[in-house]
């Protein structure tokens, strides 16, 4: 039985700078995935990485962008931390081998992003966030005799003591089926978001937010679950990313009728404004019948000098190309409004602490909450490697105190027990087609636009869809590579987070950042200024409770662009 | 009536039966891509079907497969395409080569890929402790090992090396293009002592035959095999005589061509070992002899065409030569810094 001073599930960014923060302390540390490392979905975050490095810059106006971006929702102790942290954090990875984008003089640049008052994005071409997570995976190559790695393991659950602290998890080896407890004085989430709870979505297969789920189920509670961010220009078909960078280099915004209807909505940032009122105007142009008959609009990248485009946004000229048929560099793309992130997730503490003992969370599955109710771009790259890192250093720290965590390998047999009956079940419905109702309906009822009627509807069809996955049909029966069994696992996952957005969407009756509820057009901070928790309670739906935001320096003023 | 065909190369070791082939309907529009196939079969005809991926957008790596006998990622090629090029009307779907296969379209890329990576050193390695803030660097030097890091590990170039069928230890495409990433990197310490190990290594820079396919395998524009050229550049750079004969052999190559417009083979053997009277040569020429008398008995070669060579370049090919040594600067091989502008588009 392996045991562990820390052991890390998901290995992303944040898992990753978790593992390294951790190892430079002595500590012995494990990191866990359920892919390859550099499989992970930070793969995705194309456009860059927020921070105030330049001299004409500060933290302050940072921290100010973001809180603004979360519309007041964010808790501006964590964001001061963030956009202090940045600067360091940037210079650490440029130290480690990223090779970012520079200047003439051979200095770090930067571009422009969404919701930011000084261009403050460090980039690497368009592809920033797997440059980062291959530099990163570099880093635990060359420190592989301190962290071990276990690549294509999936865990089933966390493991607890009698006192309710977690210290551990039973993993599924992928490659044979055989299953493992692995003990640990500190375990990390770092598992990644669950945007495949909507389809289509900007999100990875794999983002099927175990790790929320696996938190909920030991007792540490969701926060901030409703806020979902749709991100402004996705490939209508099939949720392709179309990166925010393209408007950072230029790129304008057009309805059927050719307007740049961006004047409207925020007549000074225009194209960028922060992701929910781009994604909002978008939204409100394809309702009201000025979008094109596919439900999109128009991104103009034409606007960017064609050889900037090609050197600074080249995956995105593939993408057109590949998945559009479009040139970018030629002709506007036909976009809309896609779910993209989340927000909500693990609630955790500034040093990535959930309510539930020796359980830490960081990157997209933790909810610190940076982001509030809207995240800026640039910004989750940023909270995945600061608070990954500061989760590494704490969770290496309060191991270095502590006894050896006792094991019972009867949650293992437990574990075991489950997948076997879950393999050999017949004649119910298939995984897919539950999963394919989740997510048609989510991004439905549950998306830039919502209301009572809807989230009610929504509540019902993810209790039967529950109902319904407990005796959906598993083909496979084998042990070796069963995806088979595990999407029905990430269906139960995606079923118990689906249901904390819903229910986190009916509870907040405002409208705030990503949340719009057509039935509570206003926001209302005399009621809502405040964090929506869910814990699971051994009922049938999660127990809500408040949290206060945190309020430093920045009280709550309208919000405009 | 279904819009395609896709013919899965199936294996599970479990079952203790061979490898077979397994033919589903696919019911898409064109446009989609190969990997929505596979995921429609999963999902509504066999959940037993292996295959790994994610991203759906060409950026992860996962799903790098053979269509139709070529390495591609599944994601990244539509039907109608797959459908185009395919002998019967029906997609060979199987696994990626030179890796073993673990699971019908899965295969293990840890012993194959990963380890050779990690011979590579692959991290940075700068001189000294790291500046208060960035290294200071020329602008075109990031973006030149942009190319490189635009890899994603897919193996879709290791499936298809030739000298990796050859020579399985051979470093190969992938984790030599990860090799340039750091030899190209301005702010790392070691690039000879890095390029120095690659040449002298006999797996190393020079076992590559130059045949192409990595470059055509790419999804990402990464040309590995351009990296490896580059890297045998920077190794002439620095006056590298390897063990194995790589650099003189490519420096006689090019005097060869240069001198004759076309290969002249029997002065090529002995001049890639210092000419034909040198002592190094003369092992080689004789353990050549079976070979060389195979030719001739052959008919492959005469004994005057062998011996006599009257063909001299033709001016063009002077003009290819004199236009390649009067340029300023080298010819980089990577279309981040180059390609588009020089293509006039």
């Amino acid at each position: 039985m392996p045991v562990y001073d820390v052991l890390i599930i998901g290995a992303g960014l944040a898992g990753q700078r978790a593992a390294l923060a951790a190892a430079r302390t002595g500590a012995t540390v494990a990191i866990m995935s359920k892919v390859h490392p550099v499989r992970s979905h930070s793969n995705a975050a194309a456009g860059g990485i927020n921070a105030a490095l330049n001299p004409d810059d500060s933290w302050e106006s940072h921290a100010f962008d973001t809180i603004k971006g979360s519309d007041y929702l964010g808790d501006q102790d964590a964001i001061e931390i963030m956009c202090r942290e940045a600067p360091d954090e940037v210079l650490w990875l440029e130290h480690a081998g990223v090779t970012f984008h520079r200047n003439a003089d051979g200095r770090l640049g930067t571009r422009a992003f969404g919701g930011a008052s000084a261009a403050r994005t460090y980039y690497i071409a368009d592809i920033t966030g797997q440059a980062l997570l291959h530099v990163l995976y570099e880093q635990l190559m060359k420190h592989h005799t301190q962290i071990d790695r276990y690549e294509e393991w999936f865990i089933t659950g966390l493991a607890q003591d009698d006192e309710g602290h977690c210290t551990g998890a039973v993993a599924r080896n992928i490659h044979d089926g055989s299953m493992e407890l692995f003990s640990a004085k500190s375990t990390i989430l770092a598992s990644g978001g669950s945007g495949q709870c909507f389809k289509p979505t900007t999100n990875a297969l794999i983002c099927t937010g175990d790790g929320m789920a696996q938190a909920y189920r030991i007792g540490a509670p969701l926060m901030d679950m409703e806020m979902v961010q749709y991100h402004p220009t996705t490939l209508a078909e099939n949720g392709i990313l179309i990166t925010e960078g393209a408007r950072g280099e230029g790129a304008h915004l057009y309805n059927a009728q050719g307007e740049r209807f961006m004047e409207k909505y925020a007549p000074n940032k225009m194209e960028l404004a922060s992701r929910d009122v781009v994604s909002r105007a978008e939204q409100t142009e394809i309702n009201e019948g000025r979008g094109f008959p596919d439900g999109t609009v128009a991104l103009d990248i034409t606007k960017v000098p064609r050889k900037r485009t090609l050197e600074a946004l080249r995956e995105i000229v593939n993408i057109g190309r590949d998945f559009a048929g479009v040139d970018i560099t030629r002709e506007p793309i036909r976009i809309r409004p896609g779910c993209h992130y989340m927000m909500g997730g693990v609630k955790a503490d500034v040093h990535g602490r959930t309510s539930v003992p020796g359980l830490y969370a960081a990157g997209e599955v933790a909810c610190v909450s940076v982001h509030g109710g809207n995240r800026l771009g640039a910004n989750s790259l940023l909270d995945t490697l600061i608070f990954g890192r500061r989760a590494g250093e704490h969770a290496a720290a309060r191991a270095a105190g502590m006894d050896r965590p006792v094991g019972h390998r009867a949650l293992v047999r437990d574990h075991e027990r489950r997948i076997a009956e879950l393999m050999h079940r017949t004649g119910g419905r298939r995984v897919s087609e539950i999963r394919d109702e989740l997510g048609t309906m989510m991004n439905e009822k549950v998306a830039v636009f919502r209301d009572h009627a809807g989230l009610t509807e929504a509540h019902e069809v993810v209790r039967r869809l529950k109902e319904e996955a407990r005796t959906a049909t598993i083909d496979d029966h084998g042990a070796i590579f069963n995806q088979d069994v595990l999407g029905a696992i990430e269906l139960e996952y995606m079923l118990d987070v689906a249901e904390c957005i819903v229910v986190g969407a009916l509870e907040r009756k405002e409208s705030r950042g990503a949340q719009f509820r057509t039935d509570f057009p206003k926001r209302d901070d005399e009621e809502w200024l405040k964090h929506i928790n869910l814990s699971f309670n051994g009922g049938d739906t999660p127990a809500v409770s408040y949290t206060p935001v945190s309020i430093t320096k920045w009280e709550p003023q309208e919000r405009t662009y | 009536m279904p819009d395609y065909t896709l013919r899965i190369r199936r294996y599970s070791p479990e079952s203790g039966e061979a490898a077979h082939w397994d033919e589903f309907p696919v019911d898409l529009e064109g446009h989609r891509s190969v990997l929505d196939g596979i995921l429609q079969i999963k999902d509504r005809l066999d959940g037993t079907v292996g295959i790994r991926c994610a991203c759906q957008q060409a950026i992860c790596g996962s799903c790098g497969v053979r269509v139709n006998g070529r390495p591609v990622l599944a994601c990244h090629l539509h039907l109608d395409e797959a459908f185009e090029r395919a002998a019967d009307g029906v997609i060979v779907v199987e696994p990626m080569g030179n890796m073993p296969v673990l699971k019908d379209l899965i295969v293990d890329m840890h012993e194959v890929h990963w380890k050779k990576i990690q011979r590579v050193t692959p991290w940075l390695i700068p001189d000294g402790d790291p500046p208060e803030r960035e290294y200071i660097v020329p602008r075109d030097k990031m973006i030149d090992v942009t190319q490189t890091m635009a890899c994603i590990q897919c193996g879709a170039c290791v499936s298809d090396c030739l000298s990796m069928e050859v020579d399985p230890l051979f470093i190969g495409p992938a984790a030599l293009a990860k090799a340039y990433r750091f030899v190209g990197d301005p702010r790392d310490g070691q690039q000879e002592q890095r390029v120095r190990d690659l040449a002298e290594d006999p797996h190393g820079i020079y076992d590559c035959t130059h045949c192409f396919n990595c470059i055509e395998a790419c999804p990402k524009g990464v040309a590995p095999m351009s990296q490896i050229m580059r890297l045998r550049r920077i190794a002439g750079d620095h006056g590298i005589e390897d063990r194995n004969n790589g650099h003189r052999h490519e420096t006689a190559f090019v005097r060869n061509i240069e001198k004759n417009g076309l290969l002249h083979e029997a002065d090529l053997l002995p001049d890639s070992y210092g000419g034909k009277f040198h002592p190094r040569a003369v092992p080689v020429l004789v353990s050549s002899l079976p070979t060389i008398v195979r030719a001739l008995q052959r008919r492959k070669v005469t004994p005057a065409r062998a011996l006599l060579h009257k063909h001299k370049a033709p001016k063009e090919v002077k003009r290819i030569f004199r236009d390649v040594h009067d340029r300023e600067e080298r010819y980089e091989l990577n279309l981040y810094v180059v390609g588009e502008e020089e293509n006039g588009q």
